[in-house]
């Protein structure tokens, strides 16, 4: 079966981010870019679901600048087939990746498609529901395990209290959480060999799909900083602090 | 201007962070209902009448409902929405599962995790494992909206009298069902909820130690959670992981104990009242957030602490 899986080019997870000085976002100039972790374990999930001989031809996608091919090429590295970019300079929310990832699954009609829970940056944990809903696909978010049977897949969930399985009917989307897999690197080799592998770039226009919000973001600030503590030289002084200074316990 | 809460419960007992997300409504302004849908689920659409400033209750009882998967309740809650001005759930893993599906089905986007409310339309939420705090005005004409517990003080359960009403909608949408479930057995408080939380990251070295940590949180009356270092090593369960993809805390008191206090780790847990950290090496970055820093192997701290406290 083909597989699609989702993918985006955020600030790397190790960089401490600094919002401008004008208010108007977080300064992402001469900052290190990777692929958001959780893609890179939904490639990993799609990869492994290839070497099972279960998918037969996967497929990534991401949505973005020109520079996200370099995460495509990424993918490609790691085991994906082919890579589709659609070229977007602006930021876009979550509902209108999901409508473009909409028009790209009528057109590549996957069987299964994976994508991370959340992206690092926005911190949304929307854009898989969604698809879901505009496709009418049935999901499987939070997991960490994930298997093929037959027209299901069953899907484990990370949920607040422990974890629960469900059995969706194919086509499905599911969402990767921490603990799903141990995203594999890409060797050398590898990376030379997906500079050949196609990477095919559309337009949201191209796909007829509108990216108007109705949500903007009018100010972006640094978060309120704590002020300094203290250091105690003994577990009495702790305990005499916490219940005479602090008085929480 | 009326605003939808769906209730976040266990179809026999109403969920706590129902009451904050209720609080969220109450500064929003405007008339309260709150949707329970759920198979048998009775109890929790009478504890939420109960909740003070709810004006009405909706009861969704079917088969199709009883684990709140999203196939099904999303269509319910996305037709029963549209008569509103915002729909709320709080940001747990069920609320973050249903209502993005329910946004798109209503096509308007949703905001995630608030945590203030400025007007009607504009809200405060976290980006970048809460580095920063983008503030963002919806112009959509149903505001789709989960909100951060901790963002809010839960509003009193009891002393509300809502008109309990039955309502139907979609049901089985025979896509998905559900197989079984593992939830972990804990008589300490809910991680989310408790006043104080003592948690331990990898400087715990195995699952076994944390018994040091589960004797000072019984003291202490404190729940007890972990970074993603130990839960990752196999020390702890995931659903005791706080952090930007586990668990968001803001208790009065958090103690971290062999945790380095990564940016991912700080987003679960920096909003606490007060921090103490436990860690043998002061260079370790929680320092820089901790109120009370102790200097210290843990496995001689901790047993101390628990003696003093």
């Amino acid at each position: 079966m083909k597989v699609l899986v989702a993918v985006k080019r955020v600030v790397d997870y190790n960089v401490k981010v600094r919002v401008k000085a004008d208010n108007s976002g977080v300064d992402l100039a001469n900052v290190k870019m990777s692929m958001n972790p959780f893609c890179e374990i939904a490639v990993e999930e799609a990869v492994r679901l290839k070497e099972k001989g279960v998918a037969s031809e996967i497929v990534v996608v991401t949505i973005g600048p020109t520079t996200a091919q370099e995460q495509l090429r990424t993918a490609l590295a790691l085991g994906a087939d082919r890579a589709i970019l659609v070229e977007s300079a602006d930021e876009l929310n979550s509902l209108a990746v999901a409508k473009l990832l909409k028009a790209v699954v009528d057109k590549e009609q996957p069987q299964l498609v994976i994508l991370g829970k959340q992206a690092i940056d926005s911190d949304n944990n929307q854009t898989g529901q969604m698809l879901g809903a505009l496709t009418g696909f049935a999901q499987g978010t939070f997991a960490s395990k994930v298997e093929v049977a037959g027209d299901k897949v069953n899907v484990t969930r990370e949920i607040d209290g422990g974890l629960q399985t469900v059995a969706l009917s194919l086509p499905a989307i599911v969402t990767t959480d921490l603990r799903l897999n141990e995203p594999r690197y890409a060797s050398l080799p590898n990376i030379m060999k997906a500079k050949k592998k196609p990477l095919e770039t559309v337009t949201p226009a191209d796909l007829g799909v509108s990216t108007v919000s109705t949500v903007k973001t009018l100010k972006v600030e640094a978060p309120a900083t704590r002020s300094a503590g203290i250091k105690v030289k003994s577990v009495a002084e702790l305990v005499e602090k916490l219940k005479n200074e602090a008085k929480v316990i | 201007m009326t605003i939808l809460v769906i209730a976040e419960h266990t179809n026999a007992a109403l969920a706590p962070a129902t009451l904050n997300t209720v609080a969220a409504a109450v500064k929003i302004g405007g008339d309260i209902h709150v949707l329970v849908a759920g198979a048998a689920c009775g109890a929790a659409a009478e504890a939420a009448a109960k909740i003070a400033g709810v004006a009405k209750v909706l009861v969704a009882d079917d088969a199709a409902f009883a684990h709140q998967l999203p196939e099904n309740v999303a269509p319910l809650v996305a037709e029963l929405g549209k008569g509103y001005s915002h729909i709320l759930a709080a940001a747990t893993s069920n609320g973050k599962n249903i209502l993005p599906r329910v946004a798109a089905a209503l096509d308007v986007d949703q905001i995630s995790e608030i945590i203030a409310v400025e007007s009607a339309d504009t809200f405060k939420r976290p980006i970048y494992a809460g580095n920063a705090i983008a503030t963002v005005q919806s112009s959509a004409a149903v505001k789709v909206i989960t909100v951060r517990a901790t963002g809010f003080d839960p509003v009193a359960a009891e002393g509300g009298s809502a008109a309990v009403e039955a309502v139907s909608g979609a049901a089985d949408a025979g896509k998905s069902s559900f197989v079984g479930e593992e939830l972990a057995k804990s008589d300490r408080p809910e991680l989310t909820a408790a006043k104080i939380v003592v948690s331990g990251g990898r400087g715990m070295q195995n699952g076994d130690n944390f018994k040091h940590l589960y004797a000072l949180a019984d003291k202490l009356g404190a729940a007890v959670g972990a970074s993603r270092a130990a839960v990752d090593a196999g020390f702890v369960p995931n659903d005791m992981q706080v952090g930007q993809t586990g668990k968001i805390v803001a208790p009065q008191l958090y103690i971290a104990v062999g945790i380095s206090g990564a940016i991912q780790h700080l987003a679960g847990m920096k909003d606490s009242k007060v921090i103490v950290a436990i860690n043998k090496d002061e260079e370790a970055p929680i320092f820089s957030v901790a109120d009370y820093g102790l200097v210290a192997d843990l496995f001689d701290a901790v047993p101390e602490l628990e003696k003093l406290v």
